[in-house]
């Protein structure tokens, strides 16, 4: 059963959120969804633009209280 | 008070010898106790191994005993961890030995699992390891031109490394007269050459004056050796003659064996250090699941941090500070300039242009890191 992870990367200058996501990605199962806590708003364009190079999906992305959340969807 | 520290690397041994200072009289009435858990009697300065890899140190400036970097009053043990009872505060070591302890310190560490990608161990040289760090070496004093690519596993230790590695080899390639026939392929897991956007921006324009070739969003994803290509999860693919790896990292096996952490990282508060779930279990250096740098400096700092807080819940009965995020990580770009990254988790760094001066502290700092080890810098 697909499962939901958060990652917190707030205060995450390096290795980078998206480097975080990259990482935690392989441990996740197929369908799971992986929600990226960013305080970098670069996040919110960077992690998009590899989702769609890789071919995985993107399911969500907002700010609230000066935090990015942005969520994706393993599918491969 | 019984402190245990797990792991005699960096964190454990800064943390250590702070502590002892710190409670050299609560040590000497044996109101408390620091005992050290380790799985050698070297200590290595592993940021040591990139020099290694071009020749430019010896492998044994590598090692100190690592009794000779501990201050006496801290009992000290080759004898590694095989069990973590935490419940009973307690873990039980190779050699059968149990050890008990109202606070533990875990910092275990973490390695370099090239076998984690297919064909990447058989076909590619690293600086990760003493052994790796020569036979690099080797094939890099044999090399007499071609294509050098960098691949770069997530996540990995030091975060400097594959630009540091790609300057030093690119300057070592010039000065053997060969650098004509080099060509230089930097690859890079996320849309820019570093995961530091400041420093990603500086090296780009080094990259450019320099003639390295890059290509962003690759992570590897298997190594055809019979045909010298490495391909990426991104569905590219890059021809090489010399590959040289950041291999992915996982924490030690015995922290996933016992169920402490996926992937050998435990979780742990990012201010107070403490394991999550755990009130009196304290996590250092690569061990944590933090997403800040894997690297001996983040280690140094945690430890002064910690060596504070454990020494006034000694004291005072509660810590004192909270731990803010510090790194500061040396840039070695090229054989004779270097510059610097120092940020935390509220402020990015602004690494300035390279120089002469930077590189020779860090020259210095080869040495220094000796006093480092011992919580005197």
């Amino acid at each position: 059963m697909a499962e939901r992870h958060q990652i917190d990367a707030r205060g995450s200058y390096c290795p980078g959120p998206l480097m975080e996501l990259i990482a935690r990605i392989k441990q996740a199962g197929i369908g799971d969804e992986l929600e990226v806590l960013s305080t970098d708003k670069g996040s919110a364009n960077d992690i998009p633009e590899w989702v769609k190079k890789v071919g995985h999906e993107m399911v969500d992305s907002f700010q609230a209280d000066g935090v990015w959340h942005v969520v994706i969807r393993k599918t491969k | 008070m019984k402190i245990l520290i797990v792991g005699g690397g960096m964190g454990g041994t800064i943390l250590a010898n702070n502590l002892a200072r710190r409670l050299k009289h609560e040590l000497k009435q044996g109101k408390a106790q620091i005992t050290m858990l380790s799985a050698s009697e070297r200590h290595m300065y592993q940021p040591g191994l990139l020099y290694v890899s071009i020749g430019r140190m010896a492998t044994d400036a590598l090692y100190r005993e690592q009794t000779s970097l501990l201050e006496p009053e801290i009992e000290f043990h080759v004898d590694p961890v095989t069990t973590f009872t935490l419940d009973q505060n307690q873990v039980t070591t190779q050699s059968g030995k149990t050890y008990g302890y109202d606070m533990l310190v875990i910092a275990t560490g973490s390695r370099a699992m090239p076998e984690t990608i297919p064909g990447l161990a058989e076909n590619s040289v690293n600086c990760y390891t003493e052994a790796n760090a020569v036979e690099m070496w080797r094939q890099v004093r044999e090399f007499q031109g071609g294509t050098v690519t960098i691949a770069v596993g997530v996540p990995h230790k030091c975060p400097m490394i594959p630009l540091e590695v790609t300057f030093v080899l690119h300057d070592y390639f010039k000065e053997r007269g060969i650098l004509d026939k080099v060509k230089f392929q930097y690859t890079y897991p996320i849309g820019r050459i570093h995961s530091l956007a400041p420093v990603g921006e500086w090296a780009k324009g080094e990259f450019d004056r320099l003639g390295i070739q890059y290509e962003t969003l690759f992570n590897m994803k298997e190594v055809d050796g019979a045909n010298k290509v490495v391909h990426s999860e991104e569905g590219t693919q890059s021809h090489y003659d010399l590959l040289v790896a950041v291999p992915p990292h996982k924490g030690m096996a015995v922290i996933e064996e016992n169920g402490l952490g996926q992937s050998g990282w435990i979780p742990t508060d990012r201010h107070s250090l403490k394991m999550e779930g755990r009130d009196n279990v304290y996590v250092l250096g690569d061990t944590t699941n933090l997403p800040i740098s894997k690297a001996g400096s983040t280690a140094h700092f945690e430890a002064e941090a910690l060596a504070e807080n454990l020494a006034a819940i000694v004291k005072l009965g509660e810590p004192v500070r909270d731990y803010d995020g510090k790194v500061f990580c040396f840039i070695e770009a090229g054989s004779d300039r270097a510059t610097y990254a120092m940020f935390n988790y509220n402020q990015p760094p602004a690494p300035r242009a390279p120089n002469r001066a930077v590189h020779w502290f860090k020259m210095a700092y080869n040495q220094l890191y000796w006093a480092s080890a011992r919580g005197l810098l």
